[in-house]
Formats: C-alpha cells, sequence, structure tokens
C-alpha cells in the first residue's frame, strides 16, 4: 500500500514538473485527485486495510494529496504567469507611431489675450461689460469731453453713418453708458471692436480691439490707478515686469499718462524688439475728468475714479511676437493652429 | 516738432545735460521726446585748415596736390575736388578721424567712414577736405556750399579750430510729439519754459524791445475786421526799404534744425518767430495791396483763388480771406495769395500776425484741400495774447538784421481782450487725488516754474492765456504731477467697497460655444465687420431680400469696406477660400461676431447687433459633422429637447436639398446647410463646404444652466428594434415625430441603426430601422406594457405609408 502510495505520488509530481499548459495540470489533477482518479481509488480501497492501520494509511493518503495539490497550484501559478509573460511579449507595440488626437481647434490669439486680461481683472473684481460698436456720436465723443469740432474727432478718422451715428472709435463710450446707469461703486471692464479710418497695413487695421476699464468710487487716486496697472503689467507680462507712467493728455482723463512697461524681450537692456529703449508702450489711462463725471450725473466731489484703455491686438501682437497685423484677420489654418 | 537743443539752451543757459537724460526727463515731464540726432554723429577729428598752395598731381588731370595747415603743422592732401583756391578755409578731416558720409549726400552709414593716410595715383595724402554732405548735412541746410566740392568756412574762422565746433554741429535735434492741449509747445519759447521747469533752472525768454521809426502805419494802412468771431485779433506793422540779404548762420542753423530751409531774410524771420513764438505770421507786398487796405471777410460762395503755389482754390461763404481794397488775396491762416506775395522786387512789406477761430481754419483747410505748417498751427488754437509779442519780436529782427526800416506803430483789431483763467487752489483735493501727500507750498513752488501766477488773496492760481488747457482742479493736479513725477507717487490699489468679478450670462454662452466649436476641431476666426454690397450678389440674394438692407458707411475705406454686414456667410467663406487657395487641407473655421441690421432706414437708431455663432468647414466631415456641433452646443447650454430641422427654408445660398432651418421649440435658431454650388464658385471654394450658423439672441433665452439629478434608472429596458419600409420623400425626422409623440410615458430612447436604399427595397422606397428603448422607474416593464406602446407608434408610422419590414 505504502509502495503504491510513493509510486502515485511520485508519477503524479513528475507529470505536474512536466506539464506545460494549465489544461495539461486539469487533466492530471482529475487523473489523481478526481472522482475516480488514482488516489481517491487507493482511498476506496480503505476498506481492504486492517483497521488498525486505517488511520495511518488515511493520513499517508491526505499528505500525498496535500503535496500533489500544492504541487498543482505552484505549477499553475507559475504556468499563469508564464502565459502572460508570452503575451505581453506579443503585445509590444511600438510607441512612436503617431498618436490619434481629437484635433482640437484652436483659438485666436486676440481671444487668447482677451482671456488673459478678463481673468487678471475679473480676478480683482471688475465686471466685464458690453456696448454697442455702432454708437451714438454723443457717447463716443460728446460725452467724453470731445465736442463738437473738437480736433481730436478728427485726430481719431471716425467713419460716419450719419451725422448722429458712429462706428465707435473706441471702447471709451462704454465708460459713459455704465456711469450713467448711475450704480456705484463701479469696476468693470469693456473688451470690443473699435473701427478707424486706417489703411489695412502691417501695423494698421480700419477695424481692432480695445479694452477699457473703468473703477469708480470714492477715494479713488492715481495712486490706485499705478499699482492697479502695476499689477496688472505684472500678471500679464512676468513678476520682473516694471511700468512707467508718462504725461500725457486725453480729453476724458486728467491727469492722463501713458504707460510703458520694461520689455519682456530683453528685460529693459534694450533690444530691435523695443527699438532699443528698453521700454514698449502698451496703454492709455487717467484719472475720470471730472467734467465727464458731471455729464454722467455723478458727483466729482464726492466719486473720483480712473480709466484706462488697452489696444487688444497690440498685446497679441507683442505677446506672442506677430510681426504683420494683416495676419490677424486672414484666418490661414497654420497661422491659427500655432495659438 | 523739431527743435535743436542749442535753441532752447539760448533761453536756458543753466542747462547742461546729455541728449539722453534730457529725453528721458522732458518725456517724464510731459513734452515726450520721440527721438533725437547728433548732429556730429561719427564727426571725429576735423579741423578747419587753411590752404597755402595748390599743384596739380603730375599723373592725374582731375587731382590736385594742396598744402594744408591745420594749425599744428601743414599737411599734404590730394583732391578731386574743383572748387579749392589757395588761402581757403575748409573743414579737414585728419589722420583716424572720422566722417557721416559720402560725398554723394546718400544715405549716412550707420557708424560713419574712418579716415587713413594713404595715397592717390602714387601722391601721399594725410586727411581729407569736407563737403557739407560728408560732414552729414546738405545744401538746404547750408545754402552757402557749392553744389559740388569742399565746403569753404568763412575768412575770418580761426586756422586749426574745431570746424564742428565752427560750423554749428555740436548740437542735437530733438524731435517732440506735443499732446494737442499744449498748443504753447509748439514754440522753442514754450518748450524752453518746460525744459527750465523740468531740470529747475532759470528760465530767460526772449526780451522783445520797442521798434519803428518815428512814422505811423496808421498813415500807410488801414485794417478792418469784419467777421471777429473767426478772426479775433489782427496786429499788423511794416516794414519799408526791405534790403533782401541772407540771414545769418545762426538763424540759418536754427532753422535748418528744425527742418526749415532757409530762403532770405524776411521769409527766415518770419519761419523763424513761428518757431519760436508759436505764431504763424504772413508778409504782403504792400504795393500790391490795392486801396492800401486790409479786409478780413468770409469768402463767396463758388470764389476761386489762386494761393501763392499758383494752385487754384474754391471757395464758400465759410471760408474766411483776407482781402484787400478790391480783391481777396490770402486765404486767412492757411496760405497768401498769388496776386499779393513778396518778391525779390520787395520794397514794403505788410507783416500780418493775427488770431483765428482753429475750428474755422481746420475745416477750411479741409475744404480748400490744403494744410500747411500755419494751418496746423492755427487749427489748435492759439492765444491772442501771443499775436502782438510775436509781431514785435519779427520787427525786432528786422531791425538786428538790417533787412529793412520798420515804421512805427502797430495795427491791432482786439475787439474781446483774452481774460486769464483763476483756478481756486486746494492742497488737500490735489492729494487726494494723486495719492500723495505733497506740501501747498512745493506746489506754488512747480506752479511758478511754468509762469502760472498765484493769488495769495484768493488762494486762486492764475492760468496766462497762453495755458489755455488748464480750467480746474484737476487740470492743476496734472501739473503738480507732472513736476513732482509720475514716478515718485505712490502705488496702492483700490480700497472701498469689493466687487464680485465676472462675465455676463451672454459672455458665459459664448465662452462655451467657443469651447464646444474647439472641441469639435474648429478654429477661431476674425473677420471685419464691413464688407462689399457686391457680396450679396456672390450669396446669390434676391433683390428684395432683407439682407441687402444695410447700414451703411458715409465715408469707408473703398467700397469693398463700406457695408455693415448682415450675414457672417461673406467673412467665414473669404476664409475658407483663402485657406483653400493655399492648399490648406480640412480646414474647420468658426466665428462670434455681430451682424448689424437697421431697424429702419435710413437710420435713425442704433441698429441691432446680434451676435452669430457660425462655423464653416470643408474637407473631412459633412452635414451631419456641423449638425453634431449644434446639437452638442444645446447641450452645453442645457438644451434637452428635440431639435427640428425644417428643410423648406429660404437660404438661396445653400444647395436646394441640404439645408435646414435649426428650430427649437417653434424658434427658427439658425441654419445649417451645404454651401449652393454657385456660390461655392463665387468663393472659388473647390470643395463642398457646410455651413452652420445660430443667432445667438435667439439661443440664448432658450440656456438653462439650472441641472438637476434624476436617479439612475434601478429597474431594467426593454428594447424593441423596428425595419420599416419607408416612401422616399418621408424624412427621419417625420419619424421620430412619430416615436417621441407616441412613445408615451415609458418611452426612454430611440436611435436610427439603419438605413438603406437599393435593389432589394422597392423604388421609391427606403429602408429605416430605429431601436427604441422603453424603461420605468418603478418597476420592471411587462410585455404587455412595451406591446402596448409599440402598438401605437406602429399606428402612427403606417399613418405616414410606412410598412414595416417581416
Amino acid at each position: 500500500m505504502r509502495e503504491q502510495l510513493e509510486r502515485i505520488k511520485a508519477e503524479a509530481l513528475a507529470k505536474i514538473e512536466a506539464s506545460e499548459a494549465l489544461e495539461v495540470l486539469n487533466d492530471i489533477r482529475v487523473a489523481y485527485l478526481g472522482k475516480k482518479g488514482e488516489l481517491t481509488s487507493v482511498l476506496k480501497s480503505m476498506k481492504d486495510v486492517a483497521p488498525e492501520d486505517r488511520p495511518k494509511v488515511g493520513q499517508m493518503v491526505n499528505e500525498a494529496r496535500e503535496l500533489i495539490e500544492a504541487k498543482l497550484e505552484e505549477t499553475k501559478t507559475a504556468l499563469a504567469r508564464k502565459a502572460r509573460e508570452e503575451q505581453m511579449k506579443r503585445e509590444v507595440i511600438d510607441v512612436t507611431l503617431p498618436a490619434k488626437k481629437a484635433n482640437i481647434g484652436h483659438s485666436h490669439p486676440n481671444t487668447i489675450a482677451l482671456e488673459e486680461v478678463e481673468r487678471i481683472f475679473v480676478g480683482m473684481g471688475y465686471e466685464v461689460v458690453e456696448g454697442p460698436e455702432v454708437e451714438y456720436d454723443e457717447y463716443n465723443f460728446e460725452k467724453l469731453n470731445i465736442p463738437a469740432n473738437h480736433p481730436a474727432k478728427d485726430e481719431q478718422d471716425t467713419f460716419y453713418i450719419n451725422k448722429e451715428i458712429v462706428l465707435r472709435t473706441q471702447t471709451s463710450p462704454v465708460q459713459a453708458r455704465v456711469m450713467e446707469q448711475g450704480k456705484l461703486p463701479i469696476r468693470m471692464i469693456a473688451p470690443g471692436r473699435v473701427f478707424r479710418s486706417d489703411e489695412v497695413d502691417a501695423t494698421h487695421s480700419p477695424s481692432f480691439h480695445q479694452i477699457e476699464g473703468l473703477v469708480i468710487d470714492k477715494h479713488i487716486t492715481f495712486a490706485d490707478l499705478k499699482g492697479t496697472l502695476a499689477e496688472f503689467a505684472k500678471e500679464l507680462f512676468g513678476e520682473e515686469t516694471k511700468v512707467k507712467f508718462r504725461p500725457h493728455h486725453f480729453p476724458f482723463t486728467e491727469p492722463s499718462a501713458e504707460v510703458d512697461v520694461s520689455c519682456f524681450k530683453c528685460g529693459g537692456k534694450g533690444c530691435r524688439f523695443c527699438k532699443g529703449s528698453g521700454w514698449i508702450e502698451i496703454l492709455g489711462c487717467g484719472m475720470v475728468h471730472p467734467h465727464v463725471l458731471e455729464m454722467c450725473g455723478i458727483d466729482p466731489e464726492e466719486y473720483t475714479g480712473f480709466a484706462f484703455g488697452v489696444g487688444l491686438e497690440r498685446i497679441a501682437l507683442l505677446k506672442y511676437e506677430i510681426d504683420d497685423m494683416r495676419l490677424l484677420y486672414e484666418n490661414d489654418i497654420r497661422f491659427l493652429k500655432q495659438f | 516738432m523739431n527743435t535743436a537743443l542749442s535753441w532752447i539752451k539760448a533761453y536756458v543757459p543753466d542747462l547742461d545735460v546729455t541728449a539722453q537724460e534730457y529725453t528721458d526727463a522732458m518725456t517724464l515731464s510731459g513734452s515726450k521726446v520721440e527721438g533725437f540726432v547728433c548732429l556730429d554723429k561719427n564727426l571725429e577729428k576735423i579741423v578747419v585748415g587753411q590752404i597755402e598752395k595748390i599743384e596739380r598731381h603730375p599723373d592725374a588731370d582731375k587731382l590736385i596736390i594742396c598744402q594744408v595747415n591745420v594749425g599744428s603743422e601743414t599737411i599734404q592732401i590730394v583732391t578731386g575736388a574743383p572748387n579749392v583756391k589757395e588761402g581757403d578755409k575748409v573743414p579737414v578731416v585728419l589722420d583716424g578721424g572720422k566722417v557721416a558720409g559720402g560725398h554723394d549726400g546718400g544715405p549716412l552709414p550707420e557708424d560713419g567712414i574712418r579716415i587713413k593716410n594713404g595715397k592717390l595715383r602714387g601722391v601721399e595724402s594725410f586727411g581729407m577736405m569736407c563737403s557739407i554732405e560728408e560732414l552729414g548735412s546738405s545744401r538746404d541746410m547750408y545754402p552757402l556750399a557749392p553744389e559740388s566740392g569742399i565746403y569753404i568756412l568763412p575768412e575770418d574762422t580761426e586756422v586749426g579750430a574745431d570746424a564742428i565746433e565752427v560750423l554749428g554741429l555740436h548740437d542735437v535735434v530733438f524731435e517732440y510729439e506735443i499732446t494737442s492741449n499744449r498748443v504753447d509747445c509748439y514754440s522753442v519759447v514754450g518748450l524752453a519754459r518746460e525744459a527750465a521747469a523740468t531740470f529747475r533752472k532759470d528760465f530767460f525768454p526772449p526780451v522783445v524791445t520797442e521798434t519803428g521809426n518815428g512814422e505811423d502805419i496808421h498813415d500807410y494802412l488801414q485794417v478792418e475786421v469784419e467777421n471777429t468771431e473767426l478772426c479775433p485779433r489782427y496786429c499788423a506793422r511794416m516794414v519799408k526799404n526791405i534790403k533782401l540779404a541772407p540771414s545769418p548762420e545762426w538763424m540759418q542753423r536754427r532753422l535748418a534744425a528744425s527742418g526749415i530751409r532757409p530762403i532770405n531774410n524776411i521769409v527766415d524771420i518770419t519761419n523763424y518767430v513761428m518757431e519760436e513764438y508759436g505764431q504763424p505770421m504772413h508778409a504782403y507786398d504792400y504795393d500790391l495791396i490795392a486801396g492800401h487796405k486790409i479786409v478780413v471777410k468770409c469768402a463767396k460762395d463758388g470764389d476761386e483763388f489762386q494761393t501763392l503755389d499758383e494752385q487754384i482754390r474754391k471757395l464758400d461763404s465759410t471760408v474766411l480771406m483776407i482781402n484787400d481794397g478790391e480783391k481777396e488775396v490770402g486765404i486767412a491762416g492757411i496760405m497768401g495769395g498769388e496776386n499779393s506775395k513778396i518778391t525779390d522786387d520787395v520794397k514794403t512789406m505788410v507783416f500780418e500776425a493775427a488770431c483765428f477761430d482753429g475750428t474755422n481754419i481746420r475745416l477750411s483747410a479741409k475744404k480748400v484741400g490744403l494744410r500747411t505748417d500755419a494751418s496746423g498751427k492755427f487749427e489748435k488754437g492759439l492765444d491772442p495774447n501771443n499775436a502782438e509779442a510775436a509781431i514785435n519780436r519779427a520787427c525786432q529782427l528786422i531791425e538786428e538784421l538790417g533787412a529793412g526800416e520798420v515804421v512805427g506803430g502797430i495795427i491791432d483789431v482786439y475787439p474781446v481782450k483774452r481774460q486769464e483763467v483763476r483756478v481756486k487752489f486746494d492742497a488737500d483735493k490735489i492729494n487726494d487725488l494723486l495719492g500723495t501727500q505733497i506740501s501747498a507750498e512745493d506746489m506754488k513752488a512747480y506752479f511758478k516754474k511754468i509762469d502760472l501766477g498765484f493769488d495769495e488773496e484768493t488762494q486762486e492760481v492764475i492760468a496766462p492765456t497762453f495755458r489755455q488747457d488748464l480750467h480746474r482742479l484737476a487740470d492743476l493736479a496734472e501739473e503738480v504731477a507732472r513736476f513732482f513725477g509720475y514716478d515718485n507717487i505712490p502705488t496702492t490699489l483700490p480700497s472701498g467697497e469689493a466687487t464680485t468679478g465676472k462675465l455676463s450670462e451672454k459672455l458665459r454662452i459664448e465662452e462655451l460655444a467657443r469651447e464646444v466649436a474647439e472641441f469639435s476641431g474648429f478654429s477661431q476666426s476674425m473677420t471685419y465687420s464691413f464688407e462689399s454690397p457686391k457680396v450679396f450678389d456672390k450669396l446669390l440674394l434676391p433683390a428684395d431680400c432683407r439682407l441687402r438692407q444695410t447700414v451703411t458707411i458715409l465715408n469707408p475705406l473703398g467700397e469693398d469696406f463700406s457695408v455693415m454686414r448682415t450675414s457672417p456667410l461673406n467673412g467665414l467663406l473669404t476664409s475658407l477660400s483663402t485657406n483653400y487657395n493655399r492648399r490648406n487641407k480640412d480646414v474647420k473655421l468658426y466665428e462670434l461676431a455681430n451682424i448689424y441690421l437697421p431697424k429702419a432706414l435710413p437710420l435713425t437708431e442704433l441698429p441691432d447687433e446680434r451676435m452669430q455663432f457660425a462655423l464653416g468647414m470643408y474637407g473631412e466631415g459633412d452635414f451631419f459633422t456641423m449638425k453634431g456641433v449644434v446639437e452638442e452646443f444645446f447641450d452645453k447650454l442645457g438644451m434637452t429637447k428635440k431639435v427640428h430641422y425644417n428643410p423648406e427654408c429660404n437660404r438661396p445660398y445653400l444647395h436646394p436639398g441640404r439645408k435646414a432651418d435649426i428650430v427649437y421649440e417653434g424658434v427658427v435658431l439658425g441654419y445649417v446647410g451645404e454651401i449652393h454650388p454657385d456660390v461655392a464658385d463665387n468663393y472659388k471654394l473647390g470643395e463642398r463646404t457646410y455651413v452652420a450658423v445660430l443667432d445667438m439672441p435667439n439661443v440664448t433665452p432658450f440656456a438653462d444652466f439650472g441641472r438637476k439629478y434624476t436617479g439612475i434608472a434601478k429597474y431594467p429596458a426593454t428594447t424593441r428594434d423596428i425595419s420599416m419600409v419607408v416612401p422616399k420623400e418621408i424624412l427621419v425626422g417625420q419619424i421620430e415625430d412619430v416615436i417621441a409623440q407616441r412613445g408615451g410615458k415609458i418611452l426612454e430612447s430611440y436611435s436610427l441603426f439603419d438605413i438603406y436604399e437599393g435593389s432589394q427595397i422597392k423604388a421609391g422606397f427606403k429602408s429605416v430601422a430605429y431601436s427604441i428603448a422603453f424603461r420605468a422607474k418603478d418597476h420592471t416593464l411587462t410585455d404587455d406594457e412595451v406591446g402596448a406602446a409599440m402598438k401605437k407608434i406602429l399606428n402612427g408610422l403606417q399613418g405616414l405609408g410606412i410598412e414595416l419590414r417581416a
């Protein structure tokens, strides 16, 4: 009996050892441990064993079963791992083959620049508002302290629809419209299309975009204007950016200033980009003229404010180093895809 | 405006700054310097030499050998210049020195030209004698220079001296950008005043002395001003026994640096005073003034007048004219007439320094099509109080230069004297506006530096009439800020009530539109808002089409930009065409921009500006790609109801069989379709092109961002597939309408999974197959329930002539 068990055990273990596939292992399990398997048949022949020997034989059979089962399990695991490894080898791909892209479209550089500007000012508590592009002369000029026959009207090369209606030459009329509504305080920016009769060339376009900013509250100072625009310049062009305010003249602000930022290409040392000066002009601004406040029904003794206007194309051209404004309106996909 | 530093220094003698320092400081105090040119750039080692001896070159006919005394030594110089003779004093550049340009007067090389000793045809030459062109200038500026050859210096010039100094070229010319409110700074005196204040130096304006002989101008001339509104002041003085001659070197240099060509003493004095005082003047030949009388009045409609540039100008009754006793002799403030101009034979002349209404001059200059230096100054609105000073200054120069005999007295028609403006001073308020803490004393000191008066008694700042820009406290605040320094004002952030930054719902929806378009592969384009009225023909719009009613620009940049667009299609198709013709493949573009629809014509109120979300593409994709983008967008906006497509729409620019209005809850929100092949041809688009246009003001009311969760179904869905034989003209949309209307509450979804036309299907029919899913929230559906719903649907479909396939 013992010999028989030893033989079965040795035979089974050898077969397991030799097997190379999971199915074979299963056959082995059936052949030895199955209902009609060899080990099971040993158990079945237990009735022929002397009763006093039965526990011992039973123990031997169980030991053999456990041994075979352990070996089966171990081999199964090894085979499975081997099979997985082979699968992995089969499934190697060339990871440098081209990507499958969704071909997402691209925003216009003007929009990207605008969104950046909007993000900065919305973060500072400004509301984004809009106004009409075809505008009354009254809002585009008169309410901004540019009365009839003012030379500034000529300077801005206005497109006229009729005597009273123009294509707005600036986003500033939105200032007057918002102030007139009388809801104070005001912190707003107004982006949009503006029009001037400039012939199309590399640096001019009869249609372009501005972003107007306006803050009206009690105790607003020129220092606040400086601080706000310095913050804006740093956010837009980088933490190192320096800002220079130069006196200037706009009919609807007093005092007025033009703002230069240190050239972000050379850091202010002077390069071709900034024409050697180290500075780049980016916007005009000033304290809202008291007469403009009065015309819009705001008491300049109680409220003060500042306003600024930025050329969107100017920012886009500078930031993305686009050398010809016409590219912005041609919409060549090879251009747009770069943004 | 261009002015030499030396001229500024004439009135601010203590000014001692480099060109760059001057540029920076003046710009920061408000007189923006655009740039500067150093006249001695690349001029090195150039001295005055005297030619002692001239010999012929042994081997070259056109060369001569000069022995030139340059002070320290006598050197030999070989030259080809034809104009020198022994004894001449000339500029000589020594060995190792530099000149600015070549003798031909072409563009100046950036680094100049280095001069070294050398041999010319075997004869040694030590240096070079210079022409005016080689010194970087021109005969325009130095009229005494010969047409070709060496510049000959005056006989009294010291040998060995710095020739650049002698020529007045150690100077810098600054170019200013003066803002329109600072009329006073369009003059050297005005700029010098600013420079003195900026650098805190003393300012010495010219001192005008009394001039004139014992006679009285009133005995010679009579002046009448009919229209004193357009001519608030008219000053006239006279000069007799005129001796025309070149003006002195210093005057020529200053004019030349300002870009004005010296002509003769009389013309130069007129120009000099215009630059110095900013007051244009005009001179008439007294002997050509009929009746010895000047009358200032408007022209008559239809008058024609020959200006001294010999052009005929058409006038009307708004153009102010200078007349003599019989005829018009000049267009006021713009240009004098051919009939009274000063010639070389002039003996007696009338000087005019007047003040004309700026707006009238500007409009007249436009009308007659002539903008001159003078009109450019007048149109800014000049200070009438400046006219008298300027004319007296001119007469002073006449006497100083010996250009003639000034007649005593002045005719001055000045009925209403321009008064100074007084502004109440309040240092605290200025500080409040600027965010500074500047003392009242400092502020007053700034005012004093720029010649503003101060009345201690009333605490008022008195703005002289040349400062027409000062009216109220904010204006004074700017003066304080300029001289305190914009740099020195602190930087703070606004305090006060907190506000919420946000975008309007309209802008948020536009942002979503961009997102959806871009995720669907469309790139953003931007096109002009105005276009040619011809595009309506390109788009096949019928003559009576509403879209031909445009907002039209009165003064467009040509017809191509003359009407405000009423459709986004032209812009989009033009951009696609640009891409197609540059052989770009598979192009998808979108634009978000306004169209402009007049509410009534002629326009009496602002037009309706409607934001259009327009998409267009060619290449990969088709009609249904466009529909997909539209529906993705609606999904994003929470528009969950069924979108209808109505092919019975009037869209002449679209393919008649491939077009549809987009309808949502009965409202037309836009259209989608393939571009009509004729339109595609018009735009030279060689591929099928698809567009979708949404009218955003109609879309946004349907947007609903109030999302609510509904429980995920616990009970299984039951699906039924149906396969149908459908008359060809029945649209899938009609089938879907039936399913949607008749499916009942338990209808969950339906989807088309097959559509087929071909040999197995009888002619005039197509095969269509749908998968329809039913589900109840609260129980598993029974066959009976689903069967009943299906029966209703099938009944409805039969009504459309649809048969079920076996």
